[in-house]
């Protein structure tokens, strides 16, 4: 039989403390190794969910629909954001415009687990972006490059997620973008102490941030990617790379088998380094999305964000 | 003294890296878990933070499930902290129903039971077993222990008086994660109920 275990009141933290940073930082390391999933509705959350993922993000468009509609893309209604978390037990996610932070305390109102500054949704800020440590809630943040990078975590950010071209289908922004960060991270590991400081210049990055890559090899955060990623196999491109979690956007709803294609990808990235269980769950899948040439964008969704 | 002890960590998803650095440290040789073939080699096992859903899905995709109840059945050393304590716990509440549940802990955890990310905290928890100092627990999104068998073990309590860490014959879990501090005192418990297990003969069976 079991014991009654009193839990009445946890409510008293007399000597806890809430969101410190290793506790925002805490929840991005327990998404490692997973799939983060865009999805619009309950319906599509609970296939998330059903395949595995680790946590969705919950938004009115999928930035394939974004691109196609244009005008300004903005905050999703809370009334979707709250009906998305009635149907899910794993961590959910929402956007807020770069440098909106009156989107973001709506969000942390929400208690959305995650803040994604996006550069998905139109900015609405051309000179800061938020000031991320005044708030409970831990962002994410986009990057093309490791200077990128270390303002956002300078600024806060407890994760840190390449950019990509969201919603083309395509993932070598996204390369792009990892293989950048990487190399940057590995020139860094080789520099002298007088060579960091030209790199705190060149990057436009505080000094202790670049020292601090300098000592562990890798970005003070978790490094994921997103942009672009549509098959199993992009994922296991970027996961080898050094993405420590993917990010999926348009990539799984806007294929023609949804279920079969999350779950895929869900197997895909955990096993990254086994091309046998890749090539097992490509198998059979639909269409993926149709892709788009970047070059053929009108809309470089990466510029947005400094 | 045995051989060097190889402790397993299950890699298929979560913080399982900061585990195996830690095993690195205290001298063991951790090796990864993917599939059932990794699993002959090792004296024990830890499950890491991560999220329990995905955990058991991946768990089960890949031929793991059988073995591991199996191994664990017999007493295999298993450490689990947060979605690994889920994975350990007989019952678990506001998770999905077709969730793993090995129960070698024979305990109740409520998936999530202290809130959402923002109710997220650490503190400093004190655990007799490994000395006189306490130990900063960092709990995110973590399972909440609402009931504990008579044969399973609270080792500690937090300052609302939960359980956090729990002990059940060589099954060891906590709903904080001791993998994201330098404090690696649980680490280094759990490796020791690994030896033991290792060098000597239980003189009992479990019935």
């Amino acid at each position: 039989m079991l014991e009654y275990v009193n839990q009445d009141d946890h409510s008293d933290f007399g000597i806890s403390e809430l969101s410190t940073f290793r506790v925002k930082e805490g929840l991005a390391e327990m998404l490692v190794g997973g799939v983060i999933m865009d999805v619009v509705d309950a319906t599509q959350a609970k296939i998330a969910e059903d395949a595995g993922a680790v946590a969705v993000m919950a938004l009115e468009r999928v930035p394939f629909d974004i691109r196609r509609d244009g005008g300004v893309a903005r905050m999703s209604d809370p009334a979707l954001i709250e009906e998305i978390q009635a149907q899910v037990t794993i961590p959910v996610m929402a956007k807020a415009r770069i440098g909106h932070f009156g989107e973001a305390q709506i969000l942390q109102v929400l208690e959305v687990d995650y803040i994604d500054e996006s550069e998905v949704l139109t900015p609405a800020d051309e000179e800061f972006h938020i000031d991320k440590w005044s708030f409970r809630v831990p962002f994410v943040c986009g990057a093309t490059n490791l200077g990128e990078a270390l303002r956002r975590i300078s600024e806060g950010a407890a994760m840190i997620r390449s950019k990509g071209e969201a919603g083309t289908g395509n993932v070598v922004e996204a390369v792009r973008h990892l293989r950048s960060i990487t190399r940057d991270i590995r020139s860094i590991g080789q520099a002298s102490q007088s060579e960091l400081y030209g790199w705190a210049k060149e990057l436009r990055a505080p000094i202790a941030l670049v020292q601090r890559v300098r000592e562990l090899g890798r970005l003070p955060v978790p490094l994921f990617c997103a942009g672009g990623i549509a098959t199993p196999a992009d994922c296991a491109l970027v996961m080898s790379l050094g993405a420590e979690a993917v990010f999926v956007g348009s990539g799984i709803f806007k294929s023609e088998n949804p279920q079969a294609r999350a779950s895929a990808i869900v197997e895909a990235t955990a096993h990254y380094k086994e091309p046998e269980i890749v090539a097992k769950v490509s198998r059979g899948l639909g269409m993926a999305m149709s892709g788009q040439e970047v070059s053929k964008l009108e809309v470089r969704l990466a510029e947005r964000g400094w | 003294m045995s051989a060097q002890l190889n402790i397993g960590v299950l890699a298929l998803q979560g913080d399982w890296r900061k585990h195996f650095a830690i095993l690195e440290e205290c001298d063991v040789t951790p090796v990864e878990v993917r599939d059932p073939s990794d699993l002959s080699s090792i004296d024990g096992l830890i499950i890491p933070g991560g999220e329990s859903t995905t955990m058991s899905m991946l768990i089960k995709s890949s031929g793991l499930e059988e073995p591991l109840a199996k191994m664990l059945k017999n007493d295999m050393p298993v450490f689990g902290t947060c979605a690994g304590m889920i994975l350990l716990a007989s019952k678990v509440i506001d998770g999905r129903s077709d969730q793993i549940r090995f129960g070698v802990l024979d305990a109740v955890v409520r998936r999530n039971g202290f809130g959402r990310q923002v109710a997220s905290f650490e503190e400093e928890v004190d655990i007799e077993m490994i000395g006189p100092d306490p130990m900063r627990a960092v709990f995110i999104r973590a399972p909440l222990v609402e009931g504990t068998g008579p044969n399973t073990q609270i080792l500690a309590r937090c300052a609302s008086q939960i359980p956090v860490v729990l002990r059940q014959r060589n099954a060891l879990g906590c709903s904080f994660h001791p993998e994201l501090t330098e404090d690696f005192r649980l680490h280094k418990m759990f490796i020791s109920i690994a030896q033991d297990s290792n060098n000597v003969v239980l003189p009992f069976s479990k019935d």
